[in-house]
């Protein structure tokens, strides 16, 4: 059923389709759209899952630990501010291998207050364990909450859906919403692995020695490298079923590029344009888009990035001190190749700032005319 | 008494607790009234350790070890899994120190209050971050040492009341108890289970190595502390009808104090200040017991 939907209530409708049992959440803008509507889903009995309405996002996060490990699939929503409250519990939930589902609304993190676009928030907790998914539209948002369900519990990780504040969260656009036919034959029942259950007992996260510390890490890492496969058949066989065909890495028009533009979130769908339009005027130039940040698509980095002579990346994220995060994701995949292409990288877009087709075909045309990258990335759309 | 209330040990021998441990003894009681249709919960804390570490349990029952501030949501998670799982028979423990309920944990633990998230919450009271070493929590008594508080500059600020704290949350139960009247502890877990909702369990549980005494004294230590009424035994229904369980002896404070080398430091004049501030509290109890509850005042 075609709906006009926002991508937080695309993501409502994703997780009425999953059948989610257990829902913790608290609210902040911009994500509250989300739990509103998944409050009345609740209340109307469209959605048979219990809403524990809880004092913090902390305390949401452990919801979701307590539901999942006995046995529940549950999912929370936040952003920003809270998701960076919950940092502690996000580690906890991946070191416990539970495939919890969260919705993460890109919004910079204070001070100043900003509730706008920015991905530092989700891009600062790569290091949790949680699978990162990247969205360009409602439509994306709301596939890979599905997605994003299979993979995490078929990995036993658990996984975030991240997208744009406003840009995407509170911008309604036609939706294609799938049956729940459809989802129930592409998401099966969740069946824990383990359980904290009677039947039987066992203690979950006991005290652990250097004598086994490193082989549960070690696991976790095994399973994460796993996952990324497991991500590309997931995309493969929801195309199969829905008609719709996402991938970790998606390439537009890069070939025979001599310059690929990567960006992550709803700069894609200005940066198709920029290409299209660049390619019209006879640039060789082409555009990656990011969808699967973790695990970190490495394989798919280099065959996608590779062969290009220079790569021209936008964060619209910042680690202070060292610059964009995906720009030095990229930087470190391609590392080893023997001819790796130069890496541009611009920062542009922070707390909301519009990343315009012109941000773009200005980041595009300075990447061209760089004989040499610099040694570090050009902020660009700032007033001087 | 010297036997466990329950018909069995859910509590396995092999624990990690120290010699006289009070908190080995409240989960020993406590488990053995819930029966083995239980879920632990159990935050950071001593019993962290007493729980064995990986691959071993000394519990007889499912146990999921949280981070030291969630027991309140994550136990409110259990039970939502529990309850859509159509498992409704299964008790959630939430089993924390005082740190995680007093302290740290006690946002979580407001939280599932307010909401009545329909768990048990016990949170065995040795009245000091332990399992680190001694430090001071909210929960540690005036004038006591500990190794945040030493003694030439102790803790100045009373315990906090965490049984009005929770009590004000209007939640169906909630109960002191000692290590000393085991039977008390399960009648009053016994009574907890009747109540759909959130109910609270206060232990008091004295550490020897914390509170300095030997560990033959820890009964003795839970008994007198009742008697002196330094830790009356009541409880506390739908918020607000009390009722005093044990009739203190009126045991005087220096007694209880004078067992502990915590208190070692404390001259005569602080001893007679704590006994008039534990007389004036008892006081207050004891009006609040004699107090028409809200519910029978609106027949």
């Amino acid at each position: 059923m075609r709906k006009l939907l926002t991508a937080n209530h695309a993501v409502s409708h994703a997780v009425r389709l999953a059948r989610v049992e257990v829902i913790a959440a608290y609210p902040i803008t911009p994500q509250t759209p989300i739990v509103e509507e998944l409050s009345e889903m609740c209340a109307s009995g469209a959605l048979a899952a219990k809403f524990i309405k809880v004092e913090s996002e902390h305390s949401a996060m452990a919801c979701c630990i307590g539901a999942e490990s006995a046995g529940a699939r549950s999912f929370t929503a936040t952003s920003s501010q809270g998701l960076a409250l919950m940092h502690e519990l996000l580690h906890w939930a991946a070191g416990a291998r539970l495939p919890i589902v969260m919705a993460e609304v890109n919004r910079a993190l204070g001070p100043g207050w900003n509730i706008w676009a920015d991905q530092t928030d989700s891009l600062a907790q790569r290091d949790t364990g949680w699978l990162q998914f990247y969205c360009e539209s409602a439509q994306e948002v709301l596939d890979s909450v599905l997605i994003a369900y299979r993979v995490a519990e078929q990995a036993s990780l658990p996984a975030m859906v991240a997208y744009d504040a406003f840009f995407l969260s509170h911008t309604a656009e036609v939706v294609e919403v799938p049956s729940q036919e459809s989802v129930d034959r592409y998401l099966p029942p969740y069946r824990p692995k383990l359980e904290l259950g009677v039947e039987a007992p066992a203690a979950f996260g006991a005290l652990t020695s250097p004598d086994y510390f490193m082989e549960f890490r070690l696991k976790a890492e095994q399973a994460m490298e796993a996952a990324a496969d497991m991500a590309t058949q997931a995309m493969e066989e929801f195309a199969g079923l829905f008609g719709r065909r996402y991938y970790p890495l998606e390439a537009y028009s890069s070939d025979d590029a001599e310059l690929i533009l990567v960006v992550t979130g709803s700069a894609a769908s200005t940066a198709r344009v920029v290409i299209d339009r660049l390619r019209g005027s006879g640039k060789r130039v082409g555009l990656v888009k990011v969808k699967l940040f973790r695990p970190s698509p490495k394989e798919e980095i280099r065959r996608l990035l590779g062969r290009a002579a220079k790569v021209a990346i936008v964060d619209r994220n910042l680690s202070l001190g060292a610059g964009g995060i995906v720009a030095q994701e990229i930087a470190a995949a391609l590392a080893n190749e023997p001819a790796r292409p130069a890496i541009h990288s611009y920062i542009a877009g922070l707390g909301g700032r519009d990343i315009t087709e012109e941000t773009l075909e200005e980041i595009v045309e300075d990447a061209l005319s760089q004989v040499r990258a610099r040694p570090r990335p050009l902020w660009v759309g700032v007033r001087s | 008494m010297t036997d466990a209330p329950g018909p069995e040990e859910l509590l396995r021998p092999g624990h990690l607790a120290c010699q006289g441990c009070a908190a080995a003894l409240a989960m020993r009681y406590v488990l053995g009234a819930l029966g083995e249709r239980t879920v632990v919960v159990l935050p950071a804390s001593c019993w962290s350790i007493i729980a064995g570490p990986f691959p071993s349990s000394s519990l007889a029952v499912p146990l999921v070890h949280v981070p030291f501030e969630t027991a309140g949501a994550v136990a409110s998670g259990v039970r939502a899994a529990l309850d859509v799982r159509g498992r409704r028979d299964v008790e959630v423990l939430a089993w924390a120190g005082d740190g995680g309920t007093f302290d740290i944990g006690l946002q979580a633990l407001s939280g599932a209050a307010e909401r009545n998230e329909d768990i048990i919450y016990a949170c065995y009271d040795n009245e000091a971050y332990m399992n680190t070493g001694i430090q001071r929590s909210s929960a540690t008594p005036r004038y006591a040492w500990t190794t945040t508080t030493p003694a030439t500059s102790p803790k100045t600020t009373p315990k906090k009341n965490i049984m009005e704290i929770l009590a004000a949350h209007k939640i169906p139960y909630c109960a002191t108890a000692t290590v000393a009247y085991p039977q008390d502890l399960a009648d009053k877990v016994a009574k907890a289970r009747k109540y759909r909702g959130t109910k609270f369990l206060h232990i008091l549980c004295p550490c020897p190595p914390g509170w300095k005494y030997e560990p033959r004294f820890t009964v003795k230590l839970a008994r007198l502390a009742v008697h002196t009424k330094v830790f009356p035994i009541y409880e506390i229904t739908g918020g607000d009808t009390y009722r005093i369980n044990i009739d203190p002896e009126g045991t005087p404070v220096a007694e209880y104090l004078k067992l502990q080398g915590r208190f070692a430091h404390l001259n005569e004049t602080e001893m007679e200040e704590m006994q008039a501030r534990v007389d004036f509290e008892w006081g207050r109890l004891l009006h609040k017991s004699l107090m028409e509850p809200f519910t029978r005042q609106q027949r």
